[in-house]
């Protein structure tokens, strides 16, 4: 994709009216057509746009906060093959992203104050916001705890070993009483490495047919509630990240009635694929899923292999009902870019993960056009919600600064390396044609991401 | 050159498994190879695929499936070149991909895959312009073992619709398991699979498939016993207990036969573990189909590299 349409942090404030879009602000429980003016980035009365300033038709289109990706790799140091700050954060633009937040597990991994300052300091005039989530343990070995007080002080927003869980009993404890004199959440990648067993897809009858390694649900269930209990013993926050199964997030739902201080977040993938996916069939989860060997041609793509794996379809339908009700507090799209040659491998040996930032408004309006979700709940979990779990504002009042999204619901586009912002491509949707295009991003009042037409 | 009957039309470049041919494409096989066998002696087809050069790219050990496929192939024409992975750059880290590109570019047109990781052939077929038979991949699928064994059946038994056919031992690790699954399923044959119940789970749910639990509840009545090797070098006897263990519940021998229909035949894919997976009387005693098997397979394999190179 080229540079074209790409803005910066550290550009000047942008002052433009959007005029009759479709207004869905969850903060206020709003959703009406009305006009917006913005005027050097911030939010105003629409009169109160100087004549002349760049106007959008916002007839068809929706308006709606800026997208907080809780969960993102940007590679960034170390893999420049597979994606950087630059590139990451304009993938983030380029799919209504105003925040994301980076996963520590770099080369060398994000462990301690000077690696999050550089992050930090590097991200000033990047596309987006870029928050930095430090490792807990030194070098993400899940032994010593890195330096929590002075990654805090430098500004990181909560702490992960992404990619693997906290190991119990010692490092997880210390993590959490660390944690809570500091007030960051921990962000917990649940998955016992004992019970996954090299488990390579989701365990069942597909996992079965095809002759893969299946990863039990149950390699999810173990550390959930291990952190459950943990959470309500000791009150630290505890977030847990790309839920992927019904069964964690009904512990989820328990404990959150129970009062216990946890937040989750789902991604686009595991709402939307199922682990019919990985042998070839291309059927949405809320769809009838085809018989077992349906688009046995596309069997086994590496850019389906992916961890926690995609899920079986009741876990999906289970995840998208949390999403509607508020169980599932964020999407958050665990964007892993890596480049062909780590994919294009037998699936087993494919490196995990796969890129979300600019397919997940997608994802979430084919969901919405499907009747799983409503598109208030669908911003509330890709803008408001995720936004509250890290402090930040959102919502379009007059006097806020803008931070929004304009987006086209019906238009469609095709996913092919050309569209895509990231420097890598590696995604099962790829060739396939989705809903939702993104006009305008607004971040910290400046305009980070315009479409070209 | 046209050989065989001349419907179905054959339209697969590629043999990834048996699921992805219908009954009259399997038959159009078996036939063909039953036209093979004689065609070997009469060598009417010894130039039939004189334009192809065929490679075979073991990233696994073989001995049976290399060799099948080399003379089939030499039976056909065709020049043949052997990978040997061991001391290839494949050994050194190349990637399958590349190798496979290297090898078209090298000429080679067909390419037969054994590869320990299951859906390498998928890979295979999307990322060359080669045509790909599957040689064997992972736990998934053994497509031309399958064939081989349908076609060994449909000689003992005739017509295998509502024949039951029992797969014993280690369903799950097995891709001669699966797939003879799909190919007999796909005759008409009802398949019951055996074995301890951590190496059945999850086979039931699919139509023509029962699972046995018990060694009677498995042979009872059975036209047929298909007995798998125990993959000791993969660790498989994990989960079941022990060798010895699976010997004393599941090991076939003349007296458990008597379970079966009368003068039921036994298969095994080979190489047997004699003493493990059957007796070394039953496995060389009248009622063994091994020894046939192996012979069918070099005319199966004749017809998959004729039909794939678009010759029958």
């Amino acid at each position: 994709m080229s540079d074209a349409g790409f803005g910066r942090l550290s550009d000047a404030p942008a002052t433009f009216l959007v005029a009759g879009a479709r207004v869905v602000d969850p903060s206020r429980d709003l959703d009406e057509v009305a006009d917006l003016g913005v005027r050097d980035g911030v939010i105003v009365a629409p009169g109160d746009v100087p004549a002349g300033a760049e106007r959008f038709d916002g007839g068809g289109l929706v308006l709606a906060p800026g997208f907080c990706d809780l969960h993102v790799h940007l590679r960034d140091p170390g893999d420049p093959a597979a994606e950087s700050l630059e590139s990451g954060a304009r993938a983030a633009a380029h799919g209504g992203f105003t925040t994301v937040c980076a996963m520590p597990n770099t080369e060398p991994p994000i462990d301690d104050a000077a690696a999050v300052t550089d992050l930090i300091e590097r991200a000033r005039d990047a596309a987006c916001r870029v928050r930095v989530i430090g490792a807990v343990t030194s070098g993400r070995g899940g032994e010593a705890l890195a330096d929590l007080g002075g990654m805090t002080a430098a500004g990181a927003i909560g702490f992960s070993d992404d990619g693997s869980a906290v190991p119990g009993p010692g490092p997880v404890s210390e993590a959490l009483a660390a944690l809570a004199a500091l007030g960051r959440p921990l962000i917990e990648h649940a998955e016992d490495p004992a019970l996954a067993n090299g488990g390579v897809m989701r365990a069942g009858p597909i996992a079965v047919a095809l002759g893969l390694r299946g990863w039990p649900a149950a390699a999810e269930g173990a550390i959930v509630e291990r952190d459950l209990a943990l959470a309500e013993e000791t009150g630290t926050r505890i977030h847990l990240t790309h839920l992927s199964t019904g069964g964690a997030l009904a512990a989820v739902r328990a404990a959150k009635t129970r009062g216990v201080a946890v937040t989750c977040d789902v991604t686009p993938h595991h709402l939307a694929l199922t682990e019919s996916w990985v042998g070839g069939d291309r059927r949405f989860a809320w769809e009838e899923p085809g018989p077992i060997g349906a688009g046995a041609s596309r069997a086994f793509d590496g850019a389906c292999r992916v961890n926690p794996p995609l899920p079986a379809r009741d876990d999906a339908l289970a995840l998208l009902e949390g999403v509607a009700d508020g169980t599932v507090d964020a999407i958050a799209t665990d964007h892993a870019p890596h480049p062909a040659n780590r994919k294009l491998v037998p699936f087993d040996e494919a490196a995990p993960g796969l890129i979300g930032l600019e397919t997940a408004l997608s994802l979430g309006l084919a969901a919405v056009a499907a009747g799983q979700l409503t598109l208030t709940a669908l911003v509330a979990a890709l803008a408001t919600r995720p936004a509250a779990i890290i402090g930040e504002q959102r919502g379009l009042a007059t006097g806020a600064t803008a931070d929004l999204v304009l987006f086209d619901p019906d238009a469609r586009w095709h996913v092919e390396a050309a569209t895509l912002a990231s420097v890598s491509s590696n995604t099962p949707l790829l060739d396939m044609e989705l809903p939702g295009v993104v006009r305008f991003t607004v971040s910290e009042g400046r305009a980070t991401y315009r479409s070209r037409g | 050159m046209t050989v065989g009957t001349p419907t179905p039309a054959w339209t697969h470049r590629h043999l990834l498994d048996v699921d992805l041919l219908t009954r009259p494409e399997i038959e159009r096989v078996l036939d063909l190879a039953d036209q093979m066998r004689t065609a070997r002696e009469t060598r009417e087809f010894r130039s039939l695929l004189d334009l192809e050069t065929v490679a075979l790219a073991f990233y696994e050990p073989s001995t049976r499936t290399r060799v099948s496929f080399e003379l089939a192939a030499k039976a056909l024409g065709a020049t043949v070149v052997d990978l040997a992975v061991e001391r290839s750059s494949a050994g050194k880290g190349e990637s399958l991909v590349d190798t496979l590109r290297t090898l078209r570019r090298c000429g080679a047109t067909i390419v037969v895959l054994r590869h320990a990781s299951s859906g390498a052939p998928y890979l295979a077929a999307r990322e060359t312009d080669l045509s790909i038979v599957n040689g064997g991949d992972g736990a998934h699928a053994h497509p031309t073992q399958a064939l081989l064994d349908a076609l060994t059946l449909r000689e003992a038994l005739g017509n295998l619709t509502g024949r039951v056919v029992a797969i014993v031992g280690d369903v799950a690790h097995s891709r001669v398991a699966r797939s003879n699954i799909h190919a007999l399923t796909a005759l008409g044959a009802r398949v019951r699979v055996g074995g301890p119940t951590a190496w059945v789970e999850g086979f039931g749910d699919r139509r023509g498939v029962e699972v046995a639990t018990t060694l009677e509840a498995a042979l009872d009545g059975a036209d047929a016993v298909m007995t798998l090797r125990v993959q000791t070098e993969r660790g498989a006897v994990a989960g079941v207990g022990s060798l010895a263990e699976y010997v004393d519940g599941w090991r076939l021998d003349d007296e458990r036969m008597l379970l079966a229909a009368p003068g039921a035949p036994i298969l095994h894919p080979g190489p047997t573990n004699e003493g493990v997976e059957l007796t070394a009387a039953l496995a060389n005693g009248p009622r063994s189909l091994i020894g046939r098997q192996v012979e069918h397979g070099v005319s199966v394999r004749m017809a998959v590299l004729a039909l794939v190179a678009g010759y029958a």
